[in-house]
């Protein structure tokens, strides 16, 4: 009989404890969102809010290394000057274009203690991910006070906004549509630099033709995406492409199709190794003099120009390689840019308020960008600060037709994103165009704006 | 009496660990399970319950999830063979009381104290697939050697590649089975060698008839800790291939489409396969050697 | 005669492995040394202009608050785990007590879930425990993944052990903890230095657990490592030269507790 009963407790007891773990598990999952999380906001107000008791201040990002760790660190420095009472907790996780950053954010999130405020790419990316979760305040109050409406372009505005609210304070702009060449390989083979899509691609035969193994660089899948997207901006030109993304255009249409056929072309010219190749080898492609052009976001200034010390290779804007517009977008400006935002529930919201003031401030935004290789996200930034390359960006991004990256979190949710690179990576390999077409039309009914 | 209380100490001196077990193993499959059988997508849990529906999308015209399977078959095959081969073969090589037995042995076993993380990228630059003027890593050192026809496309090959990916997953475990192997063979008592001798053996009928089977039990744990190794291989992928569509494996699609897609529901209907498929491995195993152990 | 001489013909094939071992030692370490315009896979093969250690020193500098987190974790959870899949082992073992024969296999089947799939709960778990953050709940985690393999190891040792020596004990009154101190413990020492040796590698270079469930001052040395590599342009010098620096200790461990690590093994604790 006892020997019995050894057997009923351990069943018992294993059946109990995956019980309670299967019950639990949902109540706290669901607790954050629907129930801690209307609670949190509504708390400082009652509680913290009379006087700013905040002690710290935990600010997550991918910014672990490079330009932009440091442009934290100047940022970090402001702070630690204006507010020497609050401890600046820089929780930096990197990883895989923020991959494992964004697996740590979706753990934190879902045991309800979110970051008091969070790194993402400014569009849909955080608005189709955590604004549509409500885990995020709106920040109509902080842009008012700061008149953030003035000083950030108008075309920016809608793009970080839903329904008409602002969601984050975006520090800086990136420009993905950049096509990056090595002057002194055009002078050698005799090329001039291309003016629109056609004669890039006789660029490419002619140095084909002469004996260049790989005249474009290329780098991993992400780079691939990349660019594909200013391809597609080539071929559909700025109004199309931001229609297809925001659901007003058909993706059925013929200039997309026409895109995908170019990318093939330009796949004729590629880096066999591509795949292999992290961005950075193929940028080193271009500097090296093994390829005349790649496509890359202008992140690759940063590398080009930047210390040797620092890993990158001290190269001279100009005379070492040089830039021009992806051929066929030239007045486009397909940009991308790094926000911070207010979650729901921060434990030291006020002290986030602060941060985020800092963020969107001329001395942050001053302080960060030239350090980062990015430009101000603010039309009264001081261009002096800036280098060679900055300049011109600062220029454009004046004067361009600002469109949304799709790859750096613009114009897609994250779940339409990772099919339409699912579908991408197919493409690649089989080439057909038609079929990757359909794909898109595909997946933008079942998990973007368009109608089924 | 007195072996009554004694049992039922031993059964408490085993609860924390079962107790833990069952929440942490358990606990959490049961809430994978449960989740794989809901409609979540995006940050809002959502445990509206659809069936089947997110393995049947699995299963239905997904290229994916069908390179996925083939990878995995691919990578498991080549894993563990290349690593019980590599391992046999140097455990028979060290077994022979050769001087300088000790360093070599150290040399061997080192990189399995190595992880993914640092060594993914060496591996990456190693296996570089360029050709012409821009040859390196292996293929320039070969090219140097004038051994040319091991010139390789490497993970670029064109429906192979993921065999490649199993040559540093081979340099870091096939020194741990060299271990195991060596100390089977040592388990070998010298009298049943000497005696085939005697009897005119010669020394591959001693090795095919004698050594193999008694090294039978090596290779069957050696197996199943390989093979479970190689179901759940991610960083290794990722560091050496990034993420590219031809050399996916079910657990960076599990990521992905949990962490990058927020698919959270999808995401768990391939880790209850990935488990499945594992216990599909493991189970008869553990049956089998119960089994065994049992009728001595 | 024959068979002595030959025996010599295999420090070539065993000469040709050791190479294959060592080439990514090779390419990390003297990368490490490298300015960072002499990094390219092209010259990955050239030894660096000068053996200048400030790539070493920075990357000390980096890692060293996060090896001392490391060394915090992973010495408690190796030895505890180990006592636990010792006492674990010792009662399956020799002590089956009606159900253990099932409670075996389903404990070691935990050894092959999935950890990417069970972030979400596992936090979950943690932060409803209190240990969500801190060093004490990441040296709970590895515990409770190491239990598995741990209790495997010494079953498997215990099996094998004659039960006449439990019984002899018994008959001479000594309790069930009184003969695991006094004669099971003593000689599985081989088999405590396999599964320390063992737990102390995964728990080292574990990333996933250590960045998902401790905060930024508590991060192991996996993850500072991962976020020197973690920018948009990675400084590939610093880099290698950090992995080799985080991989000292594992491999100090090999080095000075390899033969022990074999002779383990020999004792039988890994028959399955």
């Amino acid at each position: 009989m006892p020997k019995k009963l050894y057997v009923v407790f351990a069943v018992v007891l294993v059946a109990a404890m995956v019980l309670a773990a299967c019950a639990k598990a949902p109540v706290a999952t669901e607790a954050p969102a629907a129930t801690e999380a209307p609670a949190a906001t509504e708390a400082p107000a009652a509680t913290e809010a009379p006087a700013a008791t905040d002690q710290q201040l935990e600010v997550f990002s991918w910014w672990t290394g490079g330009g932009e760790a440091a442009g934290l660190e100047a940022m970090i420095a402001i702070w630690n000057t204006q507010n020497p009472d609050i401890e600046f907790i820089n929780a930096a996780v990197a990883g895989g274009a923020g991959s494992n950053a964004k697996a740590v954010l979706a753990t934190r999130l879902a045991a309800g203690d979110p970051p008091d405020s969070f790194q993402g790419h400014a569009g849909q990316e955080m608005i189709g991910t955590y604004v549509a979760a409500d885990q995020l305040e709106p920040l109509d109050d902080l842009y008012e006070a700061n008149g953030w409406y003035d000083v950030f372009p108008a075309t920016l505005i809608p793009l970080i906004s839903k329904d008409g609210h602002p969601y984050s304070v975006p520090v800086n702009i990136h420009r993905a549509n950049v096509l990056w060449y090595n002057p002194k390989v055009l002078a050698e083979y005799n090329v001039a630099a291309p003016t629109d899509f056609a004669s890039w691609l006789a660029a490419l035969e002619t140095l084909k033709a002469a004996g260049m193994e790989s005249p474009l660089a290329l780098g991993e899948a992400w780079t691939e995406l990349h660019m594909w997207e200013t391809v597609l901006l080539a071929s559909a030109g700025p109004d199309l492409y931001t229609k297809l993304w925001n659901g007003e255009a058909d993706w059925n249409d013929p200039a997309v199709l026409k895109a995908n056929e170019d990318y093939n072309k330009l796949m004729e010219y590629v880096n066999s190794d591509y795949a292999t190749l992290s961005w950075q080898d193929a940028s080193k492609l271009v500097a090296d003099g093994d390829a005349a052009f790649n496509v890359m976001g202008d992140w690759a200034d940063g590398y080009f120009s930047g210390t040797v010390e620092g890993g990158n290779l001290g190269l001279t804007p100009n005379t070492d390689y040089a830039w021009m517009p992806v051929p066929g977008t030239q007045g486009n400006y397909d940009f991308l840019s790094d926000s911070f935002n207010l979650p729901v529930g921060a434990k030291n919201r006020d002290a986030a308020i602060k941060w985020l003031t800092l963020c969107g401030s001329k001395e942050g935004q001053d302080a960060f960008n030239p350090v980062k290789g990015s430009i101000s996200a603010r039309n009264d930034s001081d261009q002096s600060l800036y280098g060679v390359y900055l300049q011109s960006a600062i220029a454009d991004w004046a004067k361009d037709v600002v469109v949304g990256s799709l790859v750096h979190g613009v114009v897609a949710n994250d779940t339409w994103k990772n099919q339409i690179s699912t579908d991408f990576g197919a493409f690649i390999l089989d080439k057909d165009a038609a079929k990757f077409q359909a794909s898109i039309v595909a997946s933008c009914a079942q998990y973007g704006p368009c109608a089924e | 009496m007195r072996n009554k209380k004694e049992k039922w100490l031993a059964f408490l001196l085993v609860s924390p660990s079962i107790l833990a077990v069952a929440v942490f193993v358990y606990g959490f499959i049961g809430w994978t399970t449960r989740v794989s059988l809901t409609a979540w997508k995006g940050m809002i849990p959502d445990y509206t319950f659809v069936k089947l529906q997110n393995y049947i999308e699995l299963f239905t015209n997904n290229l994916r999830f069908e390179i996925d399977i083939r990878n995995t078959l691919i990578f498991t095959v080549i894993f563990v063979f290349g690593t019980l081969l590599l391992g046999l073969a140097s455990a028979l090589l060290l077994d022979q009381g050769l001087r300088g037995e000790g360093i070599f042995r150290s040399l061997f076993i080192f990189p399995m104290a190595i992880s993914y993380i640092v060594t993914g990228v060496v591996w990456r630059w190693l296996m570089n697939p360029a050709q012409g003027s821009r040859l390196s890593g292996l293929n320039l050192l070969f090219h140097t050697l004038h051994l040319d026809f091991l010139n390789s496309l490497y993970t670029a090959t064109p429906e192979w590649g993921m065999a490649f990916i199993a040559i540093p997953a081979i340099w870091q475990l096939s020194g741990y089975t060299m271990a195991m192997y060596l100390a089977g063979l040592r388990a070998i008592p010298d009298e049943l060698r000497e005696a085939a001798r005697v009897d005119g053996a010669t020394e591959f009928e001693i090795f095919r008839y004698i050594v193999l089977p008694l090294l039978r039990p090596v290779t069957l744990s050696a197996m199943i800790i390989l093979g479970h190794m190689s179901l759940k291989t991610f960083d290794l992928v990722i560091a050496v291939a990034g993420k590219q569509l031809p050399l996916d494996m079910p657990s960076i699609n599990m990521w992905q489409t949990t962490f990058d897609a927020h698919l959270y529901g999808s995401g768990a209907a391939i880790s209850i396969l990935l488990l499945v498929s594992t216990a599909v491995l493991i189970v008869p195993y553990l049956f089998f050697s119960l089994r065994k152990e049992g009728q001595h | 005669m024959n068979r002595s001489r030959s025996r010599y013909w295999s420090y070539i094939p065993l000469v040709f492995l050791a190479i294959f071992y060592l080439i990514p030692v090779y390419v990390m370490v003297m990368t490490g040394f490298k300015g960072g315009d002499e990094i390219s896979i092209k010259e990955m093969w050239n030894l660096p202009n000068s053996f200048d250690f400030s790539n070493y020193k920075l990357a000390f500098e980096k890692l060293a608050p996060n090896l001392w987190n490391s060394l915090n974790v992973v010495l408690p959870a190796a030895v505890l785990s180990s006592i636990l899949g010792s006492l674990n082992g010792y009662v399956l073992a020799k002590w089956k007590f009606k159900g253990a024969d099932i409670i075996f296999p389903l404990i070691l089947f935990g050894m092959f879930i999935p950890y990417q799939s069970i972030l979400i709960p596992l936090v979950q778990v943690m932060d409803k425990l209190g240990l969500y953050g801190g060093l004490p709940g990441l040296v709970l985690v590895h515990i409770i993944y190491g239990i598995p393999i741990t209790t495997l190891t010494f079953r498997n040792y215990y099996a094998s052990i004659p039960n006449e020596l439990v019984e002899a004990a018994k008959i001479d009154g000594a309790g069930m903890l009184g003969i695991y101190w006094n004669i099971l413990l003593p000689i599985s020492i081989p088999s405590f230095v396999v599964v320390l040796i063992w737990q102390f590698t995964q728990a080292w270079n574990d990333f996933l657990f250590s960045v998902v469930l401790t905060s930024p001052k508590n991060w192991t040395v996996t993850v500072a490592l991962n976020n020197i590599s973690g920018g948009q342009i990675v400084p590939w010098n610093l880099q290698m030269a950090a992995a080799v620096l985080a991989a000292l200790p594992t491999l100090l461990v090999y080095i000075f507790l390899g033969r022990y690590f074999l002779r383990g093994m020999m004792a039988g604790s890994l028959k399955g």
